[in-house]
């Protein structure tokens, strides 16, 4: 102790490894030693196995289905089929969108890979066995892939559930396979700015359809313990507490009586978000078999069916002034949802948040159109290491900016300049109607230019132009320049939630006796390190060293409710609620403090992590003191223990922002793009953990490299699906992945208890944006202007040959 | 995914391998590194009842350079390949063509006889055989036979391999010393199949290339030998515009199909791109 | 055939498994071993997080059958530490360089490592490239797993040294 009262107030923090400490992860020993505990690690007693029946059609009526040779099988003990599904009214379930999404196929297939049949066996291997017996005779369908093409009159109606019904649970339906129109912004008013713009750009930007292909696949146990009638589930979920309340609601078991357990997570990205028709059978399986019973998906099934992102087909047009000052944007987006809405979005925002597309730029007048559309596609549409829809308005915006700035003749980085909202403006509310929080967007695109020496690589590029005009070389260089804003932290209750769940999070905090601590949350990490950072958020509040406070998420019987991690929202809710449940602690260990010392609480000051009688620095309880006191000793008054509970409920989102500044060489005879730098500066705020924000942006850049320069998942028009494997499924190896050059600045959110903003995504969103702007560079001064993602070899190689390259 | 349930065999010697595959017929596959044989199987297109498992014969492992001739057992793996100080001193392109195969991994137990045999036209090293005129050597129930690398491809999967038949040993003569050679090689990523690939082989003496010899991979159901494309090399002293002749006669045997790399149209076109630069590489190292 | 008896020996130890000749030899580590280190990631030999050593080399497990690693030696993540389940200097430095984050790919990361710095104990940032291209990560973007493995590299060549 005394020891402990001769260190300095500095020395003391440091040792509280709280905020801005570069704290190594407490996960990290269990991972490295393969101590991990991931759902398929699960192994219970008598626990048995499911596999699907998938369809190989895209559309097709399903005419009979023959369990008989399957359930031959030695081991098969079970199939289940949409007709077993209906007296439990559960061959149905509803989506996250206001949609339903069939169980197990019901009369027909809408999508290549969807579920049709349930097998279930003593082991997996029995129970692929038995999916290859079950004879499922199909009659064909035409199919529809192509969103352009779902409202014509003569498009094949793909739902005949609902084909009759002219409301969805957005408005008004104008087709069979139209879903919702969604709008924002002040038509009249963007029009206006269009038709008397002395410049108008306009552009199709398409979003390709992809997949967030975490790393671990989804799948689940589920256990059905008969005695008690509790149902537990343990599976890949982002967001456990809403999958709990669900699972209540459709299958009418109370909601005490069901546990849902997150294990470890090997990633998410968004993946992980939805509820998939596996989850369902399981527990039906094991609530019919008593036993537990274990789904996990392969990765085909996983590419194929759980959980796309993007597909966006977003026209736009945007004004100007000749000397480059923005006056309007409008844009229509063609939404392809597949075949079912299963998108996770908040209830409200059936395009997410879409109408963050005017991006960083202040844009008087602006306006926005969403349709969504149903096809023979898999449904998903989730935000894939993003907030909802943001990665789609970030590109679209960006992608825009620059289509303007070639036909202003103007340098793609000086138009966003004099377009950035600037730091005075703050709170800064758009034409589309988010009140951004907090930005200083040109120190960040000055020191990101400085940090490259912007006009020297113009320079490099202008050089290396002319020399392949002299057929020096056969390579073009493109500089990608990419200022995003995300929208995350979702969200104020006023506005956010999810099927009614409003999108809060928690923190509950017990102090134990001798000075540590339990922290439990509603959210759960899939490798954001909460078990570090939560703590270190919480050393700095309570004056207690992280390394004496365990994190636990995941595990809705102990946990406080929430509604999960995706769209980076953890740290800017969860963190806050933490925050928040930290100075409940420390308001009620200011009061013991002032009965031990026998002074009025105004008379002491906190001093890291004790409080000490203002102007008597000898007299003091540490957090360590007062949390025995707080448990052991009668205090008139104050009833014992040391425990909070905080649910935050955020008054705004958070909004991050960044410079990233991409070089990139293009072999116009190959196609081939060799990303020569990158530099990415983010501002997400104040800095929990320095290394894992560095983390974080290198892997969403590189998640960003995937997306722009190869990811599709395509369909051909028969509906089969193209890119269902990682053969062909573009996830880059450590050899095709660039070097990193990370920087920051430091704008801390004004609403946000200690200023963080979140960071997860930001490199995914501001990444793909300064790809794509780096390759279309390249050919910039040929006369392109805008060329669709994915950027592989072959596209690019297009672009070349359209351009008249190759001679 | 999993694999449809198979009796399992490995035979000490080829002619229990010989006498498994006679005995079980068109119900038994023999299985080398596996790495095209047990994905098929995990996805089901494959379900052979009987698995004859060649990795206990030691006679087919290992590599001999005796003379100018080299011959490579069936089972040497890629990474013994690559490691092999005599093979890769002979016939360097057979280092570079198995670093572009797969993964570190898949090339420990990757075989050379594998990757030939199965007339997987995304395979690496046929291309490579057909440029080194390589003979294959086949032993079955009816005894064993030598083919020619270049008559042995007949389309996708399709071999002049009998069912019965095994692949055991590959031969070939070594380039001359001091010859040039390049696997040229575009891939999406590390672990794809080319997205179009060119083996290129020559000599030169004086002035002059007394020898080329050119082959494709990817670019057609099989792998393709560009005779023509070596032939304009061939006694020619390789200059720009044999090289473009050359290039445009690889070029016009190219039949890609459009996939995931590409269209049609453009792995086409890529082909007259690669086997230029392969020919270029190849004679800036050839002495 | 449906069972067959597979003597191997696992981490140092023998072990004598029960299996059908078809048992993937990662399901044989994880279901019947209950080594739940290597993971299952793709199915296809893509992904790498299946990654053992198999008699010296590094193979994905997913892509062997049970069958064919009678009397073979395999090493798992599990039986890289050191004596006394000290960890091993790999394991360290990718927690001191931030080389994981949702950890899933590392087991296969850290065992393929462990074999590339034997193969060769003082690789550059190329050869590390090129030695991990068969591991996928979808979180880290490999830049700190390539400085974790320079960084165990020279920790286990220090001690080589002050052995000699």
């Amino acid at each position: 102790m005394s020891e402990q009262a001769a260190a300095t107030t500095e020395e003391r923090i440091e040792k509280l490894q709280g905020l801005g400490c570069a704290r190594k992860r407490v996960e990290d020993a269990r991972f490295t030693q393969g101590k991990g505990n991931y759902v398929d690690d699960i192994k219970l007693p008598g626990m048995v196995f499911g596999d699907f029946v998938r369809s190989p059609y895209g559309h097709a009526r399903i005419e009979g289905i023959d369990k008989d040779a399957a359930l031959a099988v030695p081991g098969v003990l079970a199939v289940l089929t949409a007709e077993d599904l209906k007296p439990l009214n559960l061959h149905y379930m509803p989506t996250l969108a206001g949609d339903v999404q069939a169980v197990l196929a019901d009369e027909k297939v809408l999508f290549q890979g969807q579920e049709v049949a349930f097998v279930i066996a003593e082991d997996r291997y029995a129970a692929a066995d038995g999916v290859e017996l079950v004879e499922v005779e199909y009659e064909a369908l035409p199919a529809l892939t192509d969103a352009n093409r779902s409202m014509d009159e003569d498009a094949p109606v793909l739902r005949e559930d609902i084909a009759d019904k002219t409301e969805g649970a957005h408005g008004a339906r104008r087709h069979p396979n139209h879903i919702f129109t969604w709008e924002a912004g002040d038509r009249a008013a963007a029009e206006q700015a269009l038709a008397s713009a002395e410049v108008v750009a306009e552009e199709l930007v398409v979003y390709q359809r992809v997949h967030p292909c975490p790393l671990e696949t989804c799948g689940c146990v589920a256990s059905m313990d008969k005695v008690n009638g509790k149902l537990t589930i343990w599976g890949t979920f982002q967001a456990p507490h809403a999958v709990r309340t669900v699972a209540s609601l459709i299958t009418n078991i109370p909601e005490h009586n069901i546990r849902i357990v997150s294990p470890d997570i090997g990633g998410g990205f968004g993946n992980k978000v939805g509820v998939y028709p596996g989850y369902i059978c399981a527990a039906v399986a094991s609530i019919v078999l008593g036993r537990p019973v274990k789904w996990i998906e392969d990765r085909m099934e996983n590419l194929s069916a759980t959980a796309f992102a993007r597909d966006y087909h977003m026209s736009g047009k945007i004004a100007a002034t000749r000397d480059g000052r923005i006056t309007g944007l409008r844009c229509h987006v063609l939404a392809d949802h597949g075949a079912f809405d299963a998108c996770a979005d908040p209830s409200k925002f059936p395009a997410g948040f879409f109408n963050i597309c005017t991006g960083s730029y202040d844009i008087p007048s602006a306006h926005v159109e969403v349709d969504g559309v149903y096809t023979n596609k898999a449904p998903g549409g989730v935000a894939y290491r993003c907030s909802f829809r943001v990665t789609e308005a970030s590109y679209f915006i960006e992608r825009m900016v620059d289509v303007l700035a070639r036909k202003l003749d103007m340098d793609p980085a000086e138009l966003r300049r004099r377009n950035l909202i600037a730091k005075d403006r703050f709170p800064y509310t758009s034409a589309l109607g988010w009140e951004y929080d907090s930005g200083d967007y040109h120190a960040a695109l000055d020191k990101a230019l400085a940090a490259v020496d912007y006009p020297a690589l113009r320079a490099g590029q202008k050089a290396g132009r002319e020399a392949f005009e002299r057929g020096e070389t056969r390579t073009l260089t493109g500089i990608g320049v990419a200022f995003f804003t995300e929208i995350v932290g979702a969200g104020p209750v006023k506005n956010c939630d999810i099927l009614g769940l409003g999108m809060f999070d928690s923190c509950e905090i017990r102090i134990h006796p001798t000075g540590s601590a339990i922290a439990r949350l509603g959210t759960i990490s899939q490798g954001q390190g909460h078990a570090t950072t939560f703590a270190q958020i919480l050393a700095s509040e309570i004056g207690i060293p992280a390394d004496r406070i365990t994190v636990e998420e995941g595990d809705t019987d102990t946990a406080p409710y929430g509604l999960g991690t995706y769209g980076s929202r953890s740290t800017p809710v969860a963190g806050a609620a933490t925050a928040m449940a930290g100075r409940k602690i420390r308001a009620k260990a200011q009061m013991i403090a002032a009965y031990l010392l026998e002074v009025h609480e105004d008379d002491l000051e906190w001093d890291a992590d004790r409080f000490q009688v203002k102007g008597n620095p000898e007299r003091v309880k540490t957090m360590a003191e007062i949390a025995f006191a707080a448990y052991n000793q009668a205090i008139p008054g104050i009833e014992p223990g040391l425990e909070a509970v905080s649910y935050y409920d955020p008054p705004n989102m958070t909004y991050p922002f960044g410079a990233y500044v991409c070089v990139v060489d293009v072999d116009v005879d190959t196609g081939v793009t060799d990303v020569r730098r990158f530099y990415a500066l983010d501002d997400c705020g104040t800095r929990i953990n320095p290394m894992i924000i560095e983390g974080q942006v290198h892997g969403g850049l590189t998640e960003a490299l995937a997306i722009a320069m190869g990811q599709e998942i395509a369909y051909d028009e028969t509906g089969n699906v193209y890119g269902g494997s990682l053969l062909d499924f573009f996830l880059p190896t450590a050899v095709e992945t660039p070097t990193w050059e990370t920087d920051f600045t430091t704008t801390p959110s004004p609403h946000h208890p200690i200023g963080a903003k979140g960071v997860g995504e930001s490199p995914n969103v501001g990444g793909v944006s300064a790809f794509s702007n780096a390759v279309n560079d390249a050919f910039a001064h040929l006369g392109l202007t805008h060329a669709q993602m994915p950027h592989d070899h072959w596209r690019v190689w297009e672009t070349a040959e359209r351009l008249g390259l190759h001679g | 995914m999993i694999p449809a349930a198979f009796d399992y065999h490995r035979p000490a010697d080829l002619a229990g391998a010989v006498r498994l595959l006679a005995e079980h017929g068109d119900e038994a596959l023999v299985v080398a590194g596996g790495h095209s044989l047990i994905p098929m199987m995990k996805l089901r297109m494959a379900q052979p009842g009987h698995l004859v498992d060649l990795r206990a014969i030691e006679s087919l492992r290992g590599v001999r350079v005796e003379g100018g001739t080299v011959t490579i057992g069936a089972m040497t793996t890629q990474a013994e390949v690559i490691a092999s100080g005599p093979l890769v001193d002979a016939c360097p392109i057979l280092r570079e063509a198995a670093l572009q195969i797969a993964d570190p991994q898949i090339r420990n137990l990757g075989t050379v006889g594998g990757n030939a045999a199965n007339g997987d036209p995304g395979n690496d090293l046929p291309a490579v055989m057909l440029a080194l005129d390589a003979r294959y050597t086949l032993e079955g129930a009816g005894g064993r036979r030598e083919v020619a690398a270049r008559e042995y491809y007949e389309g996708a999967f399709a071999t002049a391999r009998e069912d019965g038949e095994i692949l055991t040993a590959i031969r070939f003569e070594a380039p001359p010393a001091g010859h040039g050679c390049a696997y040229e090689k575009q891939k999406r990523k590390v672990g794809d199949y080319a997205t179009a690939a060119a083996a290129v082989i020559l000599a030169r003496s004086g002035g002059t290339c007394t020898h080329a010899s050119i082959a494709l991979t990817n670019l057609a159901d099989r792998p393709l030998l560009a005779a023509e494309a070596g032939a304009a090399l061939a006694g020619t002293a390789a200059g720009e515009a044999e090289i473009a002749a050359a290039c445009a006669a690889a070029q016009a045997i190219a039949e890609p199909v459009s996939d995931g790399r590409g269209s049609a149209a453009f792995r086409t076109r890529l082909t007259g791109v690669i086997v230029r630069r392969a020919i270029e590489r190849a004679l800036a190292t050839a002495a | 055939m449906t069972h067959m008896h597979v003597n191997l020996k696992v981490n140092g130890r023998e072990v004598e498994v029960r299996a059908e000749p078809r048992t993937l030899l990662i399901h044989l580590l994880r279901e019947h071993l209950d080594l739940t280190g290597p993971h299952i990631g793709c199915d296809t030999g893509h992904c790498g997080a299946c990654t053992v050593d198999l008699d010296g080399r590094s193979v994905k497990s997913c892509m062997v059958f049970a069958a064919q690693v009678q009397g073979a030696e395999v090493t798992t993540i599990e039986g890289i530490a050191g004596d006394g389940g000290a960890p091993h200097p790999l394991q360290e430095a990718f927690r001191e360089h931030h080389g994981l984050q949702c950890g899933y790919c590392t087991p296969g990361m850290i065992v393929r490592a462990w074999r590339l710095l034997e193969e060769n104990p003082d690789p550059d940032e190329e050869a590390i490239r090129y030695g991990i291209s068969g591991n996928l990560c979808r979180c880290t973007g490999y830049q700190n797993i390539v400085k974790a493995i320079r960084a165990a590299a020279d920790e286990m060549n220090a001690a080589r040294e002050t052995e000699q």
